[in-house]
């Protein structure tokens, strides 16, 4: 049993690691960008260390350096960080077993590189064991290189000072290519992917990142729709 | 002070979110659509954040060969397609990236 749980989050860990990979430069941005912000050195750190949201960390950033209220702040990092409810909420019929106390540190856990991984697993084996050694070796792995690449950025930012307009970012747009393009299995998932880019696009420049938002919501509906279950449904009424 | 509190304030509204769900999960029951809908989170959440983050340079829509963000996201998605190797992809996209900046824009 024991020896069954280590192998679980080594694996979880070890398919993370190309979006670990894929995520350090992200880390070590926001590390430099924090510090060039004026944020403490231990501000930088406590943040990644107790909020642990990369997007929602890069927008209190930028939001403190433009002097925003704080509630803007609060908000912004709120509705940033809501496709996480969507996230958890897909992960419930996998959750339901567990005991309560074991769904905070996943909740905490919980990030997008996370939950690609976690929900990958599951498309492709629905009734693996482990599950949940599988996730903590992939959260815990996330969260190590994470504050590990935020204490890097700290560092060099003070050195480098122009880090930051390196273009590190496609790092993890790649990533996320990497994950959905060969998750298009049929004409709903398509439909799904494209909408969401479109929409994503055209609806940048809504406020606090509602754009985002709308765009997954609408994008989850046209797939829903196209669902040949839900056709086959539409067709037996 | 009032970063700290800032720090709290933050950890609540993004542990929040993450955590009602899981804390509702085995005492409600989801209708089968609101299932097979969850089921399209990944590919609509990450395709929009990658579209919105590819495309969109200084609050611009960039849709043009001036944008090295759009040519090695175009290469992914024709090497995440062919191959369907996660770390192939990454490795390679951003081989096109580095590639494109230094060469070409």
């Amino acid at each position: 049993m024991q020896d069954k749980s280590s192998r679980q989050m080594l694996l979880g860990a070890r398919d993370t690691l190309p979006l670990i990979f894929a995520a350090i430069p992200f880390g070590v941005i926001y590390g430099a960008l924090a510090i060039s912000s004026g944020l403490s050195e231990s501000i930088t750190l406590a943040m990644s260390l107790f909020v642990f949201a990369g997007a929602s960390q890069f927008i209190a950033v930028s939001l403190i350096a433009s002097a925003a209220a704080f509630p803007v702040i609060l908000i912004t990092v709120f509705i940033v960080n809501l496709r996480h409810m969507l996230y958890a909420a897909s992960l419930m019929p996998q959750i339901s077993k567990l005991s309560k106390w074991i769904r905070i540190p996943m909740a905490f856990w919980l990030t997008d590189e996370t939950f690609a991984v976690v929900s990958n697993r599951i498309n492709q084996s629905p009734n693996a064991p482990g599950f949940l050694w599988y996730y903590f070796g992939s959260a815990i792995a996330m969260y190590s290189f994470w504050i590990i690449s935020t204490w890097t950025g700290i560092t060099l930012g003070q050195q480098i000072p122009d880090m930051t307009s390196w273009g590190l970012d496609i790092a993890l747009i790649v990533a996320f290519i990497g994950i959905v393009v060969p998750a298009l299995k049929n004409r709903s998932h398509w439909a799904c992917a494209t909408t969401g880019a479109i929409t994503a696009v055209l609806c940048h420049d809504w406020p606090h990142q509602t754009g985002l938002l709308f765009a997954s919501l609408l994008a989850i509906a046209v797939g829903v729709f196209l669902d040949r279950k839900t056709l086959k449904e539409l067709r037996h009424d | 002070m009032i970063e700290w509190m800032l720090i709290a304030g933050m950890l609540i509204l993004t542990f929040g979110p993450r955590y009602l769900p899981f804390s509702m999960a085995g005492k409600i029951e989801l209708p089968p659509l609101m299932l097979r809908a969850l089921n399209y989170v990944p590919i609509a959440v990450l395709s929009a954040i990658a579209a919105q983050a590819t495309l969109i340079r200084e609050q611009q829509i960039e849709l043009n060969l001036q944008n090295p963000y759009l040519i090695a996201a175009t290469a992914a998605c024709i090497i995440a397609y062919t191959s369907r190797h996660l770390f192939l992809t990454i490795a390679l996209g951003l081989l096109t990236f580095v590639l494109v900046r230094w060469f070409w824009l």
